[in-house]
């Protein structure tokens, strides 16, 4: 079959830049084929290669006594004592969501899951962390429909618990959704599996679903802006099969288990591409492969398809050829493909035959390594200006504007529809400040907690950037957790425009400060930009995935506060309002700098709570809504009213950092206090719980109207 | 007492239904959906919950044409013990083990979450050591859990008293609140709840750790 001519239009229609053809150009010595051409833009598109980031994501902390492998595999592997290690990452999948938003969600799930049992580790817990336009735009209820849908459908089938995350929304994500997915996994650190291959002429051997024709190219859509030609690339979405994964799962642990993988790889972005040159780049070898040996779903594909193919449910793998026999037998049980199609070559070269045909012949360690890399031009956010008068609202005003909104409201119409309990392992559900999952067949257990505070990183990326992981040891503290390392998902707008790619400088080094500060250091991470439509970026969205161990489960804080339990408050309060979740919900206000975050202030209040949890009934960290919402929160959940003593609006709904809320009885508020005073920590008694009314200040409002405003908004928000 | 729990390809709940049975003094084995028979001395069968063949066709169909299928049937016929969670209560009805069958939920979502359960009958073998009419928390994942039986049916388990569990609040539109039944011999019970997932406090609760123990020492020889 004649392939296309090159030409500048085609160059253009890969994403391609001119001068990075030309660079092109200058690393092959001629032309490339077609299929050349393809392979080339898939290694060097954005989503691939990392190239106007990695500069900036090279000064985040990614190594700790805690940290066994850090960014640059499949996902990072952390120690969590007894041999054994927590695998985890976060990635997006975020322009196929808003195309086809059930397999965009579901197949972002399937990739996530991938990345962690390729290397080894059997998935133990899921979280989503989800943004999408106002409720009242057109396309939002569907999005939301599909997209929850999605992820409930691929992760409850596959058998993983999905135990937390998050749902936002705002004006910004109306044309461009977003969708991160995080997997945690479980492994034995000495049976860990890398992506490195080693020896020559050894069998390369492709696992799991068949190849087709959807997702060519969805790597480079990735990096692409937004337009009204949209619909058009629907073609482009990948198809989840769930059933399909959950075999592969327990082929590829069986075989591991077996000795006979070399290196795994799966096959992701840009498919069979991009886990062939990787695996051979990381070993030093060349590739060869035989396309007319891969298993097809499809007939007549070309060699240009089946490189750039993202069919999911897809693994590349180095085998050691004395149990090939062995490894072809695990996999008929499972009913899966197992077929070699190709050998590790001694040369640089990454040689892609089709039949007779010779489709591609590159250097291979140039594919990766000589990827462009831009020192894009960046501006610094400027300095908020401070915010003004805001409006009157009296306390219960206030909280009704938030829980009446979907971005506060109760979201259990989102996490019902995820099996929040297979595997048995789950301590604690979502709705809570972190999910908890036991480590199987052990007292320990993990944490999770998915945050950021988009409209925080718009105001000030440096301190919103703080703010992200901040929020996400407070998040594992409350449950008693002690904070072990985070994972990045950083959405952004365009870099090439000098202010977006200011505020991903600004997050990324207030992440690194954060990060640093409170010894949670960045082991992997995924990087999503051109998140635009007609030109309108995304708030910039730094998501945060972070993990927790309690190294013994009775350490876990999940209880609820009970009648006459006493409300403290840890940490200084400072009534900040600026960029406010009440200012956003009550006047559509959305000013003022984002609160600012003392790093060390964090670290003593954490540790304040680790160290008291024998005097705590219940514990949750301060965030968006500040005092109020927390404690209305709190106690809705236990059933019961609150009355908190302030009446004044920055103490009630200010959101300043560093605090948490903790339900006491008399002898252990009175033990927090002495101990608080011991440590320096500022402590307040602000209210207790009981009764039917949730009473603020001098205003008050029943229990049960609030509950059912709580309760129902999601769902009539999207209905 | 010996339990064998089965294990198709899409089975995600084998392990916990497992140690669930572990727990509680069984000995267990393993049985893969190609195996064609039982290990000796199988007491009770286990059909774990999951998505036995994807749930792509009817949930539980294919499953119920698999290799093990005969002797689950056979096991069954001649008086044996068989257990079907979630997707096993599925693949069970699709055996013509249990009458009925489980359609989509009546919201035509996955429902998850700790579901109010009454004890409908303390006459079975997996449920003596519950008070009759107790309350107890299991939780529920399923996306079809609407249980449906003729009228004639229902009126044969209501009178034959083979409803083992009703929904306090119906979560899924199943005709009378049924969330679990025993078959005719009362030595095969289906149901929609995960007694699997609450054997300790530590993941939430205990209520289902009563219909291990019932069955440890309430099985009659086969």
């Amino acid at each position: 079959m004649s392939e296309p001519a090159i030409t500048a239009d085609l160059v253009a229609k890969h994403g391609m830049k001119p001068d990075e053809y030309a660079r092109l150009l200058d690393i092959i010595g001629r032309e490339p084929t077609f299929t050349e051409l393809g392979i080339f833009s898939a290694m060097w598109n954005e989503h691939c290669s990392y190239k106007s980031s990695k500069k900036w994501l090279r000064t985040l902390p990614t190594t700790g006594p805690q940290v066994i492998c850090g960014p640059g595999e499949n996902a990072g592997v952390v120690d969590i004592g007894d041999g054994q290690a927590v695998i985890f990452k976060m990635e997006s999948h975020n322009h196929p969501s808003y195309i086809e938003p059930y397999q965009g969600a579901a197949t972002g799930v399937g990739g996530i899951l991938r990345d962690v049992f390729t290397m080894g580790a059997r998935p133990i817990a899921a979280m989503n962390s989800l943004s999408f336009g106002i409720p009242s735009h057109p396309k939002t209820a569907h999005l939301v429909k599909g997209v929850v849908e999605g992820v409930g459908g691929y992760g409850n089938a596959f058998g993983v618990p999905t135990v937390g995350g998050e749902v936002r929304f705002h004006k910004s994500y109306n044309g461009n959704c977003l969708v991160n997915a995080f997997a945690a996994g479980l492994a034995d650190s000495d049976k860990i599996f890398y992506s490195v291959a080693s020896g020559v002429c050894m069998p390369v051997v492709y696992l799991g679903a068949k190849t087709g024709r959807d997702g060519v190219g969805g790597a480079t859509m990735a990096s692409a802006e937004f337009d009204e030609t949209i619909e058009e690339k629907r073609p482009t979405v990948q198809v989840g099969d769930p059933f399909t994964e959950k075999r592969l799962l327990e082929a590829c642990l069986e075989l591991m288990a077996s000795g006979a993988v070399i290196s795994i790889q799966d096959m992701g972005a840009a498919g069979l591409t991009c886990s062939a040159v990787e695996m051979g780049d990381k070993g030093g070898l060349g590739i060869k492969l035989q396309l007319n040996d891969v298993p097809q779903r499809e007939t007549n594909m070309t060699a240009y398809e089946m490189m750039l193919s993202e069919s999911q449910e897809r693994m590349l793998m180095v085998l050691n050829p004395e149990l090939e026999s062995v490894a072809r037998e695990i996999f008929m049980k499972w009913d899966l493909d197992f077929a070699i199609i190709g050998e590790t070559i001694a040369e640089d070269r990454f040689l892609i035959l089709h039949g007779n045909d010779i489709k591609a012949d590159l250097p291979l360690s140039k594919l990766s390594s000589s990827a462009p890399e831009y020192d894009r031009p960046w501006i610094e956010t400027p300095v908020a200006l401070p915010l003004g008068e805001i409006p009157g609202i009296s306390p219960i005003a206030g909280l009704k504007s938030l829980i009446g909104s979907p971005n506060y409201a109760h979201k259990a119409w989102v996490w019902e529809q995820y099996d929040a309990q297979v595997g048995a392992d789950t301590a604690v559900t979502p709705g809570r400040s972190a999910g908890v999952v036991r480590v199987h067949g052990t007292t320990k257990a993990l944490a999770f907690t998915s945050d950021v505070t988009p409209r925080y990183v718009r105001a000030n990326p440096f301190e919103g950037g703080k703010q992200a992981v901040a929020e996400s040891y407070r998040n594992l503290v409350s449950m008693g957790a002690k904070p072990l390392a985070t994972t990045d998902n950083l959405n952004f707008g365009n870099p090439e425009k000098p202010e977006i790619m200011g505020q991903l400088v600004g997050a990324i080094k207030g992440i690194g400060a954060a990060v640093l500060a409170l010894d949670m250091p960045i082991v992997s991470g995924n990087v999503s930009l051109y998140n635009e439509t007609d030109g309108t970026p995304i708030l910039p969205t730094p998501t945060i995935g972070a993990v927790g161990l309690l190294s013994h489960i009775d350490d876990l804080i999940a209880g609820h506060p009970a009648s006459g339990d006493i409300a403290l408050m840890i940490g200084a309060c400072h009534g900040h309002l600026g960029q406010s979740a009440l200012l956003a919900e009550a006047f559509g206000i959305e000013a003022g700098d984002a609160p600012s975050v003392d790093l060390l202030a964090e670290k003593v209040a954490g540790e304040f709570i680790l160290s008291n949890r024998k005097s705590i009934k219940a514990c949750t960290d301060l965030s968006d809504g500040g005092l109020a919402l927390a404690a209305f929160e709190m106690a809705e959940e236990a059933g019961m009213g609150v009355s908190l003593l302030s009446h004044d609006i920055g103490q009630l709904f200010g959101e300043d950092q560093a605090r948490y809320l903790v339900a006491a009885d008399s002898a252990g508020a009175t033990m927090m206090e002495l101990a608080a005073r011991a440590a320096g920590v500022p402590i307040a008694r602000v209210g207790h719980f009981g009764g039917e009314f949730v009473t603020i200040g001098a205003d008050a409002a029943p229990l049960a109207e609030l509950s059912s405003l709580y309760r129902n908004t999601f769902a009539r928000a999207i209905a | 007492m010996k339990a064998a729990v089965v294990t198709f390809p899409g089975s995600n709940c084998d392990r916990d239904l497992a140690e669930g049975f572990a727990l509680s003094g069984f000995e267990v084995s393993r049985v893969w959906h190609k195996d064609t028979s039982l290990p000796a001395g199988t007491d009770v069968v286990g059909i774990p919950g999951g998505f036995s063949f994807g749930d792509y066709l009817r949930c539980g169909a294919i499953a119920a044409q698999s290799p093990i299928a005969a002797a689950v049937v056979a096991h069954a016929a001649r008086g044996g013990y068989v257990l079907g969670i979630c997707n096993g209560f599925q693949v069970l009805t699709e055996m013509r083990l249990l009458p009925g069958a489980l359609m989509r939920n009546a919201g035509l979502k996955f429902i998850c979450r700790m579901q109010n359960l009454h004890v409908a009958t303390t006459a079975s073998a997996f449920t003596s050591t519950y008070a009759s009419g107790q309350s107890i928390n299991i939780p529920i994942a399923h996306h079809d859990g609407n249980y449906l039986i003729d009228q004639d049916g229902l009126a044969k388990l209501k009178g034959e008293d083979r409803i083992a569990f009703t929904y306090g609040i119906n979560p899924n539109g199943s005709i009378a609140d049924i969330a679990g039944v025993l078959s005719e011999n009362r030595r095969v019970l289906g149901m929609m709840p995960h007694p699997e997932r609450v054997v300790d406090q530590r993941h939430g609760g205990v209520g289902g750790a009563g219909l291990f123990k019932s069955l440890m020492g309430g099985m009659a020889l086969a």
